[in-house]
């Protein structure tokens, strides 16, 4: 579904990613995970063309995705949950809802849709009219998601979704991924919790200063030697 | 002073508190979708009131059609710019765009200048609009009446397309942060385009009725009412919509009242907006409606 290939990004002359390869196949969990400044979310801004790449390629369903303007991405079903949420913080919960579903004009499935992300996020109901800015963290983060879902994305990808949030918020926002995926939307998902990504994940990456060192399924990541060591906490147990 | 003058006086203020208002608008949209300073939106006002004079005097068109149809032309007027001066600029640094507004406002007022010429035309008043009123001993043009009514027409109109209307929930969600709003499929430069045609159909609505409240046109007329209200929009809380309203409103009748009551000030009259710039920029300075101005990521 998506393949990148050979992929170089850099921020003035500083190379964030140095030649990544990465698959998404329809229908799979996949998790990428790795330290902070990895390059995790420069992988996800330069598919959505917010950055644009020194070289590499980035098909998605056979098309070149370097040649998309981002804002028609949505329309492929393609779409992203960003880092740090960004919800529209003037706007009510509603609102950033209907955003989601801005290029769409399909007024019945708008109607199902939302009550599916008001199924998935009950809290989000009560709350319609409130500005999105007065709501709690986790509330924003549930409302990103149910945002990005209102554009009904065939791919959905998310950019550290538990960052920040209550331990019990964010086994919630798990569950919720795993529901997500059973309704059949394909899910590219970046942690820095690597232990919970990679629990539901068919297939795990990991990421370090902008090369992919190791690639496998949730399974053999987690019981891999090195990934305990620097990722799910044993390290640092160690040291202390 | 008499009670029937000072009413005279109140309603000369609220109309050209109006004006300010429809001008300060403009100055306040832009900045809240680009965080810049359109330096040329009062010469796209001077521009609407040529429009105007070419319309009528010119090619003989009535009022009644001329006055819709600049509307029209003065928002091309407005897309224009933005597409030329600003648009080509948009990942620039701040410093090349400021300039770059200030060029596109030398550049209407020069070319106003060379096809225009730059003495001074008679805008062209309709009795409709000029007849006078007799309310007691108090005699007022019904202008004076039209151009607030007129005014709140139009506020009302913005006020349910940015808060009802699809393509406004999209300026509101652009106007926070365009990298997301892209990412949801909204097409930024369609609205960040659209922001500077609203702006600059009400720029027409307030250069028409100035023309015919000050009926005389040059091309540097924009160059005052233009950083009048700027510290209009400053004043309210740059990037608020209200704000604006509400600035444009003290100016204008602060500024009448002014003059009213203290006759011996009347050659510093332009000087009020300034001194109130400078207050509220020492005492208040993200305005009256203003929240914290966060520099953009
Ligand atoms: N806009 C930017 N300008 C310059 N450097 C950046 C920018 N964004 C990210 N970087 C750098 O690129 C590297 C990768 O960052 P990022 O993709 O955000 O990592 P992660 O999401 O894995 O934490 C880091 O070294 C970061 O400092
Ligand atoms: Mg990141």
């Amino acid at each position: 579904m998506l393949k990148i290939n050979n992929l170089v990004v850099s921020y003035g002359g500083i190379e964030a990613l140095k030649g990544i390869d990465l698959e998404v196949e329809e229908g799979k969990i996949v998790t990428l995970v790795g330290a902070n400044g990895a390059g995790k979310s420069t992988t996800l801004r330069t598919i959505m063309g917010l950055v644009k790449p020194v070289s590499g390629s980035i098909l998605y369903d056979g098309k070149d995705l370097l040649k998309e303007k981002t804002q028609n991405l949505t329309r492929y079903g393609l779409n992203l949950v960003p880092e740090g949420r960004r919800v529209f913080a003037d706007l009510t919960v509603l609102e950033n809802l209907k955003i989601g579903a801005y290029c769409r004009k399909d007024t019945k499935g708008i109607k199902e849709d939302l009550e599916w992300v008001f199924s998935l996020f009950p809290i989000l109901k009560e709350r319609v009219w409130q500005l999105s800015g007065t709501l709690s963290g986790g509330e924003q983060q549930m409302l990103a998601v149910g945002r990005a879902l209102m554009a009904r994305p065939r791919l959905l990808m998310m950019d550290e979704p538990s960052l920040g949030l209550a331990p019990l918020i964010v086994k919630d926002i798990f569950r919720i991924i795993q529901e997500i995926h059973k309704q059949g939307v394909t899910i590219l998902l970046i942690e820095q919790n690597a232990n919970a990504a990679l629990h539901i994940a068919d297939v795990g990456y990991v990421m370090e200063t902008g090369r992919i060192t190791l690639k496998g399924s949730g399974k053999e990541l987690l019981t891999n030697e090195e990934v305990k060591a620097a990722y799910l906490g044993h390290s640092v147990k160690k040291v202390i | 002073m008499t009670f029937d003058l000072f009413l005279q006086h109140l309603s000369n203020g609220i109309s050209l508190g109006s004006l300010y208002a429809l001008i300060a608008i403009g100055y306040t949209m832009v900045y809240g979708i680009l965080r810049l300073i359109n330096f040329a939106h009062g010469d796209i006002f001077m521009m609407a009131t040529y429009f105007a004079f070419f319309g009528i005097v010119t090619f003989g068109i009535p009022w009644y059609i001329t006055f819709p149809v600049i509307l029209v032309l003065t928002a091309l007027l407005g897309m224009t710019v933005e597409a030329t001066a600003y648009r080509p600029l948009r990942d620039a640094p701040k410093i090349s765009i400021l300039i770059s507004a200030i060029g596109a406002s030398f550049l209407l007022e020069n070319l106003a200048i060379v096809l225009f010429g730059g003495v001074p035309k008679p805008f062209p008043t309709p009795d409709v609009f000029t007849d006078v009123v007799k309310i007691g001993t108090v005699s007022i043009q019904k202008l004076t009446f039209y151009i607030p009514v007129v005014t709140v027409i139009f506020l009302i109109g913005l006020t349910y397309l940015i808060n009802k209307t699809k393509v406004g929930m999209a300026m509101r969600a652009v106007s926070k942060d365009h990298e997301t709003a892209r990412v949801m499929g909204i097409n930024v430069n369609q609205i960040i385009s659209l922001t500077f045609g609203i702006g600059s159909t009400l720029a027409a609505v307030g250069g028409i009725m100035w023309g015919l409240k000050f009926p005389q046109i040059s091309p540097l007329m924009g160059v005052i009412p233009g950083m009048k209200c700027f510290i209009a929009a400053v004043i309210g809380g740059i990037g608020n919509i209200k704000g604006a309203v509400i600035g444009g409103f003290i100016l204008g009748v602060g500024e009448i009242l002014l003059v009213a009551f203290l006759p011996d000030l009347t050659g510093y009259r332009d000087a009020f907006a300034f001194v109130l710039l400078i207050l509220i920029l020492l005492y208040k300075p993200t305005g009256i409606m203003g929240e914290q101005i966060a520099e953009k990521v």
